[in-house]
């Protein structure tokens, strides 16, 4: 069982990887690199159960019996269309985001919003 | 001929348009290129209404590929009904927008909004008519990125941080919906919702079937913002730019409530859904959890916006308790309450973009005293917060009425006791806007400020006399949300 199903390992260590990367981390390009770990750890998961052992591609030629079925590798090509537009606009969000307020750190972007809510008097003391 | 083609038309006309509106000169025609083809779309889904409610389902072939190869497009009367209240929505709020976004957004990215906004019309309506499930993640997408600009368009600097936190929520709302198909996929060989609904019985014993089931609905949850999975959705909401807040409250997260429904009706099945009571009963108490924590943090709100998206988070409580008891009247009044709900928050978000567009704040301390001087639009707020409340002759009345008598009839008066509470809350947060608005603050140093105007306060007095309008002639609605229960049930029941 561990054997066989050692791609599924992979996949599920991947996916941990990236779903606890997302959520744990303050900076916000380290919560779009554990997004996008995420999202590809989902595209193996696809892949690998579209393997047949021994297929070959889904071209008819004397000799060949076992097809893989490439059905998943297309809608895998439509998720990673996704994912990277997805991406895309997370940068460019941070891109803004830097922008407006100088850092990437989430916990610092609270900080500033909470100080500027309570307008306080000073915030350069970073 | 064309009208054969009525479904397709319905997702590729804001598609195309979309672009279009991003390269015209000029933001006022990008904005009445989005006016003419919300219009149209709105024309569409009439039109597709009253072909599948008198002539059945209808079945359309994506590019002629016959399904279960090629991608269906498959419109029943409750799609058909949603894509109605999508189009609605974004047909009333695009005149709003005009005045309102050209206020509140810089003015080179005025066009990208209007851009923005059929990207995720095309989105929202796509996911209605599918009957792909592949096709419906990625309709989902494009709605969502679309959503994500609109949010970031807020004048505030912490818009750009809701968009961002709503993307990474989302898009791993997105992602448990991917894996969940790919488990669905890997156990039945196919994508088509019909075909899986007819295959899935037969695996459903499976680990993997309960796990992809498990996966769905909790992605679409975080779409749908049901407590606990809510926290993108208040601060989106308050920093979208106004009118997108009222498009986006109005169609995003009940188009993700119509994909749970889906799934749980067209593809899963009730009997698999509601087998040991395990995962009806988990999406029952989230949606009760939603009720309460909703309404109750809504009357701690001192930004109206905020106070109207916490309220939000109850309201697809409501909605999706109707969704799982799991009878043709709690479903009818779940589709019911998602018709009505898409009016009200509408109403709502219309009359404080008002507000906002004269005074520049909608905080409750700063709206002090704005009734005596915007009387249209408060009234059209008052109307709209009845029918929050659910007083009777407004439409929220109905849909909470059949919702109650839903819940009685499995038996279950606390939740019926509860349902009544929420809206005793729903009345407590409503007042202390009109309170502030109309009996509140008479010597302020500001100067007096004029009626919104009429671009503003037409969509607005619409939507509220929408309002009262359903909930005056109710048949006309609750027999079509009826007839839409009843038909996915029979879906459902198939085996």
């Amino acid at each position: 069982m561990w054997s066989g199903h050692f791609h599924y390992w992979i996949v599920i260590f991947l996916m941990m990887c990236g779903f606890y990367t997302a959520l744990s981390r303050q900076n916000l390009i380290k919560q779009v690199l554990g997004l996008n770990l995420f999202q590809t750890s989902v595209f193996f998961l696809f892949i690998s159960v579209g393997y047949v052992a021994g297929g070959t591609a889904p071209v008819v030629r004397d000799g060949f019996e076992v097809y893989v079925n490439p059905l998943p590798h297309v809608l895998i090509l439509t998720a990673i269309v996704v994912a990277v537009a997805t991406t895309a606009l997370a940068l460019a969000l941070i891109v803004r985001i830097k922008e407006a307020y100088g850092c990437v750190e989430e916990l610092r972007i609270h900080e500033l919003d909470s100080a500027e809510a309570r307008s306080v008097r000073v915030k350069d003391h970073s | 001929m064309i009208t054969d083609h009525l479904p397709a038309l319905l997702v590729v006309l804001p598609l195309l348009a979309a672009p279009l509106c991003w390269v015209l000169p000029g933001s006022r025609a990008a904005w009445y290129l989005a006016m003419v083809t919300a219009w149209l779309v709105l024309a569409l889904a009439a039109a597709i209404l009253s072909q599948v409610h008198s002539n059945g389902i209808s079945h359309y072939a994506m590019g002629g590929w016959r399904p279960p190869w090629g991608i269906e497009y498959r419109i029943d009367l409750v799609s058909a009904y949603v894509a109605l209240v999508i189009a609605g929505v974004a047909a009333v709020v695009l005149p709003f927008a005009g005045l309102s976004v050209a206020s509140e957004v810089a003015a080179d990215n005025v066009s990208g909004i209007y851009a923005a906004w059929l990207l995720s019309l095309a989105g929202l309506l796509g996911i209605t008519v599918t009957g792909d499930v592949f096709n419906l993640f990625v309709f989902l997408e494009i709605a969502s990125l679309a959503a994500y600009i609109l949010v970031s368009q807020g004048r505030d600097r912490r818009a750009l941080v809701a968009a961002f936190q709503y993307l990474v929520m989302g898009t791993i709302g997105a992602t448990f919906l991917l894996i969940g198909i790919g488990l669905l996929y890997a156990m039945t060989g196919t994508l088509n919702m019909a075909d899986l609904a007819g295959r899935l019985p037969g695996v459903s014993h499976t680990r993997a079937v309960h796990t992809a089931f498990a996966f769905i609905a909790v992605g679409l949850s975080i779409k749908l913002a049901l407590y606990p999975l809510h926290r993108w959705l208040p601060n989106a909401y308050t920093q979208a730019p106004s009118a997108a807040s009222a498009f986006l409250a109005g169609t995003s997260t009940k188009v993700a409530i119509y994909a749970l429904i889906r799934f749980i009706y067209g593809v899963f099945g009730w009997q698999f859904v509601s087998q040991q009571g395990v995962y009806a009963g988990v999406l029952l108490v989230l949606a009760l959890a939603a009720i309460v924590s909703g309404s109750v943090t809504a009357l701690f709100q001192s930004n109206v916006k905020r106070l109207l998206a916490y309220s939000s988070v109850a309201q697809i409580g409501y909605i999706v308790l109707g969704v799982v008891l799991g009878t043709v009247a709690g479903l009818s009044a779940g589709l019911l309450h998602l018709f009505n709900h898409a009016l009200i928050k509408a109403g709502l978000f219309l009359s404080v973009g008002c507000v906002f567009y004269r005074l520049g704040s909608v905080r409750l301390a700063d709206m002090r005293g704005v009734g005596r001087e915007m009387p249209w639009t408060t009234a059209a707020f008052v109307i709209s917060g009845l029918s929050l409340i659910g007083v009777p002759l407004t439409s929220g009345f109905t849909s909470k009425w059949l919702l109650v008598s839903a819940v009685l009839e499995r038996g279950w008066w606390p939740l019926a006791l509860l349902v009544l509470l929420a809206s005793l809350a729903a009345l407590a947060y409503v007042w202390r806007v009109v309170e502030a608005m109309c009996f509140q603050g008479g010597e302020r140093s500001r100067h007096p400020l004029p009626e919104a105007p009429l671009w503003l306060l037409l969509p607005t007095c619409l939507v509220a006399a929408a309002n009262v309008f359903f909930g005056i002639y109710t048949d006309l609605n609750v027999g079509l949300a009826q007839r839409a229960a009843a038909s996915l049930f029979g879906a459902g029941a198939m085996p």
